[in-house]
C-alpha cells in the first residue's frame, strides 16, 4: 500500500528548476533512502511535501489524497540537519513537543504524552524541563525525532538527520530510526549522502541528480548492482572504498573500485561533472 | 547572570542607578512635592536662586526646583508611551511578511522602507498637526514617527529566525501565525529589541521636550521639561538655571536610558570573556597540568613538526576548560598523520595551537613545539618567522565560506599570500595565483581568479584554499575537517587532491577528522584523542584491526560502512563525551568504557609507547571487549 507518493512533482525558485518532474512513492512501513549531492534537490522534494516549497507542477498525495498543508492535523512530519537550529532556545524541550501534538491536552495528560514521547526516544522524562541549551547534539535530535512523532504522523521525512552529529552518537540515531519503524509501523523518507548511512536503514534508494531520480530500487540492488553512471561514481566516492580494494577484501569490492576510478578519470574529463556548477 | 553582567560594569551600574532615580522621581514626585511646587509666592515672582529657592521661581513665584521634579512624571510617561506606541505598531509591521505571507508582507516592507527615509522631525511635525496640539497628540505624534525605525529592525531581526528551522518546524505542526510570532519569534528577538527601545525612549525624551519648547507639545496648566524650559527662556539672561534646571533634568533623565540601554547592548551583543580573576584561576591550572601529563616526542632530523607536552586553556565562566592536556607527537617530512575524535576531545584546539592560530585569554603552552627546525614556543612572533610561517605551513579550515574575505575576488586574496610573503609583485603575484588554481585544478582559473568567493562552490571553495596554502611552498599541510561540509563526491575529489598535492610537492599533512574512514583512506598514521589527550597511535591500516584502546575501538565500530552487518544494531558509546571543564580524575573514558574498573577510575593511564612505536594510554590496552550485546545496548 502506498501512503505518500510524489507524482510528476516540479519546483521552480525563479528561472531555476530545482525539481523536473520527480515521481516516488513510500509505502506504508517502508524506509526509503534518497541519496544524491547537495544541490540536486534532495530537500526540496520534502521540503514540497510539507508545504515549504512551492510547487510548480505535480502533485503530493497522501493516500490518494493531497497532503493537507493547512490546519492543526499534519500526517506529514519532517526532521531537520541541524538539531541546533531545530528546537527554539526559549522554549522547554517539552513544550517543544506538546506544540507539535494533535489535540489540546489537560495538563496530566500532556506530561503523560511527552513522557510516552520521550520513552520512545530514549530519553529520560526529567529532560521535558530542560532548554535545548542544556542537551548534546544527540539528544536534541532525539527531542526533534520525538517532536515530528507528537503530531501522529503516517510519514516522516529526515532530512540528513545524522549528519550534523558526531560519528559515535550517528549510530544511536540511526539505531532508533530502526526500532521505532520495527516498533511504530513507521513509513519514512531518509535523505542522506552518505551511502553507508542509507544502506543501513533504508529498505528501497532512489538517487537524484541535478533535479531527477536517476535510478531507483531495493537498497541491495541499488548499491549492490548500479545502473546508472552516476550511482557507481557515488558509491565509489565512499570512504574506505579504495582502502577496502587495496586491501584486497573481496572480488567484488576490486570491481567496485574499478568502476569508481572509471567514474572518477570520467568526470575529470568532463563527461559527468557534478561539482564545477558554474553559478553565473 | 546577563543583568548582573550590566551592573558589573561602571556604565551600567551608573546609568541603571540613574535611571532606578528618574524612575523613582517620577513615581513619587508629584505625591511628595506637588504643593510645595504649586503653592504662589507674591513676594518672589520670578526671583533667582536663593537659600529658599534653589534655582529660583516663576512668573507666579512657584518653586522652579520642585516644578522640575514634579514634571518627572509626565515627560518620562510621554517619552515612555510614545516609545510603547512605536515599539507596538513597529512589531505589527516588521512582523507583517511573517503574519500575512510573502506578497502583503513584500508591500508593508516597502512602505515601511519608504518612511524609514523620511526624517523624523518632519513626520513628528506633520503628526503634531494632524493630531492636534496637546500631550496626547504629541505622544501619538512621536510614537508613529518612530514606527518605522522599529519596523525596521522587527523585520529584519524576525528575518533573521525565520530562517531557523524550528520556525518551519512549527509551521509543519500546524502552529499559528500569530502563535508563531508570539511564542518562538518574540522571545528570540527580546533582548535587541528591549536595548533599542531603552534608547529610543532617552530620544523621545528629548523631542518632546522640544516639542513642548516649540508649544506644539504639554499645555498649561499641565507642564513637562519642555514647558519649563520655555518658560524659563524669557529670563535666561537674568537668571539662566530657570532655563537649564530642567534642561538638565532632560540631560539626566536622556542619559539615563542611553546609558542602560548601553550596557544592555554590550552586555548582549558580544559574549565577553570573564576578566582578571578567571586568567589567575587558568594560570593556576595551567601550572597544575604542567606536572602531570607529560609525554616527550623525540626530535630527530627529517621531523618536520614535532610537539611536546601542549596544553590548551580556555578560561570558562566558572572554571577553567583544559582543551588539550599535554599532547605530544611528531610529523615527518612527507608524512600524512590523521587525528580523529569527538567534538570537544581537543582536535581542533591541537591543530589551531599547532599553527599558532590561537590568541588571548586562551593560554597555548608547551615544552616545546619544533616545526621546521626553530622551537615556535621560544622568542616572540617576529614578522621574519610569520614569513617563513606564512609560507611553509598551509592550514585548511572545515568551512571555506567563512575562510575567504567575501568582498574581495579570489585571485587577489591568493595573491596577497605571495605579495605579503614572498615580496612577489602584483602582477607576477596574480600570475602565480591563477597557476596555483590550476594546479588544484579549477577550471578556467583565469576567469575563476576574477571571481568572488560566493561564486564558488563548496568544493571550489576548499580547492582555491588548499590552492592558497600552495602560494608558498608548504611543507606541512595542517586541514581542519576540510571535507566535513561537503558532499561525498566532492569529499573524495578534495581528499585526492590532497594526496596529490603531498605526491608533487613533498609536503606533510596533518588531517584532523572526526570520520574514521576519511582518516583511514588518505593518512599513513592516526592519533585518536579524546577528552584533551592522545589516547592512541598506531598505523592507519591497522585502525579498524589491531586498534587496542576500548575507545578507538568503539569509534570504529561505531560507523556503518558499506559492509556492515544489516541485521545487528550498530555499536554506540554510552554515555556523553567528557565535559572539558570537569574532567575526573582516572581515565577520561572509564565512565563510557565497559572495561573500566575502580584502578581506571582512579589512576590516570600514561600514554606508553610499544616496540613497534604505537602508543596507548589505558590500563586494559587490548583486552577482550566483554559481549558486543552489551556495549550495543
Amino acid at each position: 500500500m502506498t501512503v505518500l507518493s510524489f507524482r510528476d512533482v516540479s519546483v521552480r525558485y525563479g528561472s531555476h528548476t530545482v525539481l523536473k518532474g520527480v515521481s516516488l512513492d513510500i509505502a506504508h512501513g517502508e524506509i526509503v533512502g534518497l541519496v544524491g549531492e547537495s544541490g540536486s534537490g534532495k530537500s526540496t522534494l520534502a521540503r514540497a511535501a510539507v508545504g515549504l516549497a512551492p510547487l510548480a507542477g505535480g502533485r503530493i498525495l497522501l493516500d490518494d489524497r493531497p497532503v493537507p498543508t493547512r490546519g492543526r492535523a499534519r500526517p506529514v512530519q519532517m526532521v531537520f540537519q541541524d538539531p541546533y537550529s531545530s528546537l527554539d532556545p526559549r522554549m522547554t524541550v517539552g513544550e517543544s513537543i506538546a506544540e507539535a501534538m494533535r489535540e489540546r491536552l489537560g495538563k496530566q495528560a500532556r506530561r503523560a504524552e511527552i513522557t510516552r514521547l520521550l520513552a520512545l526516544v530514549h530519553l529520560d522524562a526529567a529532560r521535558a524541563g530542560d532548554r535545548p541549551g542544556r542537551l548534546s547534539g544527540g539528544q536534541r535530535q532525539r527531542v526533534a525525532l520525538a517532536r515530528a512523532l507528537a503530531a501522529r504522523p503516517e510519514v516522516i521525512l529526515a532530512d540528513e538527520i545524522t549528519s550534523a552529529l558526531d560519528v559515535s552518537v550517528q549510530g544511536a540515531v540511526l539505531n532508533l530510526v530502526r526500532e521505532m519503524r520495527r516498533e511504530l509501523d513507521l513509513s519514512m523518507l531518509f535523505i542522506s549522502h552518505n551511502l553507508a548511512v542509507v544502506r543501513y536503514v533504508a529498505d528501497r534508494v532512489a538517487v537524484m541528480y541535478d533535479g531527477e531520480i536517476v535510478e531507483h530500487g531495493p537498497t541491495t540492488q541499488v548499491l549492490g548492482s548500479p545502473q546508472h553512471e552516476y550511482t557507481r561514481h557515488l558509491l565509489a566516492a565512499v570512504p574506505g572504498a579504495a582502502h577496502r580494494a587495496s586491501a584486497g577484501d573481496r572480488a567484488s569490492a576490486g570491481n567496485q573500485a574499478s568502476v569508481g576510478n572509471q567514474a572518477s578519470a570520467e568526470n575529470r574529463n568532463g563527461i559527468l561533472s557534478p561539482t564545477p556548477k558554474e553559478h553565473t | 547572570m546577563r543583568a548582573a553582567r550590566v551592573l558589573l560594569r561602571p556604565v551600567g551600574l551608573a546609568g541603571f542607578g540613574l535611571l532606578v532615580l528618574v524612575l523613582l522621581v517620577a513615581v513619587f514626585g508629584p505625591v511628595l512635592w506637588d504643593g510645595r511646587a504649586t503653592v504662589v509666592d507674591t513676594g518672589n515672582l520670578l526671583a533667582g536662586p536663593s537659600a529658599e529657592h534653589w534655582i529660583g521661581t516663576d512668573n507666579l513665584g512657584r518653586d522652579l526646583f520642585f516644578r522640575v521634579l514634579v514634571a518627572t512624571r509626565l515627560s518620562v510617561a510621554l517619552a515612555l508611551a510614545s516609545t510603547g506606541i512605536s515599539v507596538a505598531l513597529g512589531i505589527v509591521l516588521g512582523a507583517a511578511p511573517l503574519l500575512a505571507g510573502r506578497r502583503a508582507g513584500r508591500l508593508v516592507t516597502g512602505a515601511v522602507s519608504v518612511l524609514v527615509a523620511f526624517p523624523g522631525l518632519l513626520l513628528v511635525l506633520f503628526f503634531a498637526v494632524v493630531f492636534g496640539v496637546g500631550a496626547r497628540g504629541a505622544a501619538l505624534a512621536v510614537g508613529l514617527a518612530g514606527a518605522p525605525a522599529f519596523a525596521r529592525l522587527c523585520h529584519t531581526l524576525i528575518a533573521g529566525i525565520s530562517a531557523r528551522d524550528y520556525i518551519a518546524a512549527a509551521r509543519i505542526a500546524g502552529v499559528s501565525r500569530w502563535r508563531i510570532l508570539r511564542r518562538h519569534a518574540l522571545p528570540n528577538i527580546a533582548e535587541p529589541l528591549i536595548v533599542n527601545a531603552t534608547m529610543a525612549a532617552g530620544g523621545a525624551l528629548l523631542t518632546f521636550a522640544g516639542l513642548s519648547f516649540l508649544g506644539l507639545g504639554v499645555q498649561a496648566p499641565s507642564y513637562d521639561w519642555g514647558r519649563l524650559m520655555q518658560d524659563g527662556l524669557n529670563g535666561i539672561y537674568v537668571h539662566p538655571l530657570a532655563a537649564l534646571g530642567p534642561g538638565i533634568a532632560v540631560v539626566l533623565a536622556g542619559l539615563a536610558f542611553n546609558l542602560t540601554g548601553e550596557a544592555f547592548a554590550a552586555a548582549f551583543g558580544v559574549d565577553v570573556i570573564p576578566g582578571v580573576a578567571r586568567l589567575r584561576q587558568v594560570r593556576n591550572a595551567a601550572a597544575e597540568a604542567r606536572g602531570s601529563g607529560a609525554t616527550t616526542a623525540s626530535t630527530d632530523a627529517g621531523t618536520i613538526l614535532s610537539v611536546d607536552d601542549l596544553r590548551v586553556t580556555i578560561p570558562g565562566a566558572q572554571r577553567p576548560i583544559r582543551a588539550v592536556r599535554g599532547v605530544g607527537f611528531a610529523v615527518r617530512d612527507g608524512e600524512a598523520v590523521g587525528v580523529v575524535g569527538e567534538s570537544g576531545s581537543g582536535k581542533s584546539m591541537t591543530a589551531l595551537a599547532l599553527a599558532r592560530l590561537i590568541e588571548e585569554p586562551i593560554r597555548v603552552e608547551a615544552n616545546h613545539l619544533v616545526f621546521a627546525g626553530e622551537d615556535l614556543m621560544a622568542g616572540g612572533d617576529s614578522a621574519a618567522r610569520r614569513k617563513r610561517l606564512g609560507t611553509s605551513l598551509a592550514v585548511v579550515f572545515q568551512d571555506p565560506m567563512t575562510s575567504f574575505n567575501p568582498v574581495h575576488r579570489v585571485g587577489p586574496q591568493l595573491a596577497e599570500v605571495s605579495r605579503f610573503h614572498q615580496g612577489l609583485s602584483r602582477r607576477a603575484a596574480l600570475a602565480r595565483a591563477v597557476d596555483r588554481l590550476r594546479a588544484v585544478r579549477v577550471r578556467d582559473p583565469e576567469r575563476r581568479a576574477r571571481q568572488y568567493p560566493f561564486e564558488f562552490s563548496g568544493g571550489m571553495r576548499q580547492r582555491a584554499m588548499i590552492g592558497m596554502g600552495l602560494m608558498g611552498t608548504p611543507r606541512l599541510i595542517i586541514a581542519d575537517e576540510p571535507t566535513t561540509a561537503l558532499d561525498v563526491t566532492v569529499q573524495r575529489q578534495v581528499l585526492e587532491l590532497l594526496t596529490e598535492v603531498r605526491r608533487d610537492t613533498g609536503a606533510a599533512l596533518l588531517l584532523i577528522s572526526h570520520d574514521v574512514s576519511v582518516v583511514t583512506d588518505v593518512c599513513d598514521r592516526v592519533l585518536v584523542m579524546y577528552a584533551g589527550r592522545i589516547v592512541e597511535e598506531l598505523p592507519a591500516r591497522d585502525l579498524r584491526t589491531l586498534a587496542r584502546h576500548p575507545y578507538t575501538r568503539a569509534l570504529v565500530a561505531a560507523v556503518p560502512d558499506m559492509e556492515t552487518d544489516l541485521t545487528r544494531p550498530l555499536a554506540v558509546i554510552p554515555g556523553l563525551p567528557v565535559d572539558p571543564s570537569r574532567i575526573p580524575d582516572g581515565c577520561a573514558f572509564a565512565a563510557r568504557c565497559p572495561l573500566a574498573d575502580d584502578h581506571c577510575r582512579t589512576a590516570d593511564p600514561p600514554l606508553r609507547a610499544d616496540a613497534a612505536g604505537n602508543r596507548v594510554a589505558c590500563h586494559k590496552a587490548g583486552q577482550a571487549l566483554p559481549d558486543t550485546a552489551e556495549v550495543t545496548a
